[in-house]
């Protein structure tokens, strides 16, 4: 029986990983991915305890998560191939359109 | 041997997420991120939720990384590989990542509350899918219809951003700006949604001033 802080901790520390990756890293794609990464270390915590307190409700707001993340990455590379089109540049920091 | 396991499994989940955040190459990251997803689908089996394992293989590694691996291939990413890693001033934020690791793992090994949620043994469930599947339609019934919702207008909301307005169909401006300079890079966007005689009069100066900026960098 493995316990569960030890999914905690692995949770914790792809979390922080993918935290790095977005504030690092000035690549659109690269930062898109860390944020998977993140979504996905929530979800090794959700189904963690959902296991561990005997309570299904863990996976099904897991799988929430999935569907809105898929959603959300096609959103997101949507968006980023039409700013792409406009505007040839994949680093962070060149897209300020919205910067008032 | 669960634990056995779960070291293997967590060990190679890290390794190759540090690899997506470390990679130059996007596709490198992409391809890592694919293994740590299937890393932790295996530690789903281990938490004893194999559907959950299922959904991730399918949804996540199927749809969501080919997905990710096609933009990547629609757009050039030579030029990704010449730019600097991590830019000046990024010391701070080292720092901020050192105290999110530190309080996070602080508090996970320190609380007191989470090991009294921790102390009780788990009962297995009957048919675990089996109530999985009643508790998703009975009492997250209106949530289900609403991330169906979502993914709806997700799609369409995705076809009309990449859609090309009905403007002129892409061309391919590769003759004329390689004719100018051969070994210069092409811009990110292989296909162009600009006529030719803008290009022969805006584009065709770029790939020369990107060309020089890239040997300074290379220079320094």
């Amino acid at each position: 029986m493995i316990p569960i802080s030890w999914y905690l901790i692995l949770g914790a520390v792809l979390f922080i990983i993918g935290a790095a990756g977005v504030l690092l890293r000035r690549n659109v794609l690269i930062v898109l991915m860390s944020l998977e990464l993140m979504l996905n270390s929530v979800n090794i915590n959700l189904i963690a305890f959902g296991h561990e307190m005997n309570d299904p409700r863990g996976q099904i707001i897991a799988i929430f998560i999935i569907a809105i993340t898929a959603a959300e990455v096609a959103i997101a590379l949507g968006i980023l191939v039409a700013s792409l089109r406009n505007k040839h540049t994949l680093e962070v920091d060149d897209l300020s359109i919205l910067k008032g | 041997m669960e634990r056995e396991f779960f070291i293997l499994l967590s060990f190679v989940a890290i390794s190759t997420g540090l690899l997506v955040v470390l990679a130059k190459n996007p596709i490198h990251s992409a391809l890592s991120l694919v293994a740590c997803f299937v890393q932790i689908a295996a530690l789903f089996v281990l938490l004893g939720s194999p559907f959950l394992a299922v959904i991730q293989i399918f949804v996540y590694v199927g749809a969501i990384m080919v997905l990710f691996l096609f933009v990547i291939m629609m757009l050039d990413v030579r030029k990704e590989a010449h730019t600097r890693f991590i830019k000046k001033g990024a010391l701070p934020t080292f720092f901020i990542l050192l105290i999110l690791a530190a309080e996070v793992l602080f508090l996970l090994t320190q609380s007191s509350r989470l090991h009294e949620i921790m102390a009780p043994e788990p009962v297995l469930l009957d048919e675990p899918i089996k109530q999985l599947s009643l508790i998703l339609f009975q009492d997250f019934l209106l949530p289900f219809e609403i991330a169906s919702v979502i993914l709806l207008v997700a799609l369409i909301g995705a076809v009309i951003m990449a859609r090309d307005d009905g403007r002129k169909p892409p061309q391919h401006s590769g003759q004329k700006t390689g004719e100018a300079n051969p070994t210069a890079h092409k811009p990110i966007i292989s296909k162009t949604i600009i006529s030719k005689t803008i290009i022969s009069k805006t584009i065709v100066p770029k790939p020369i001033e990107q060309k020089q900026q890239t040997t300074v960098e290379v220079n320094k």
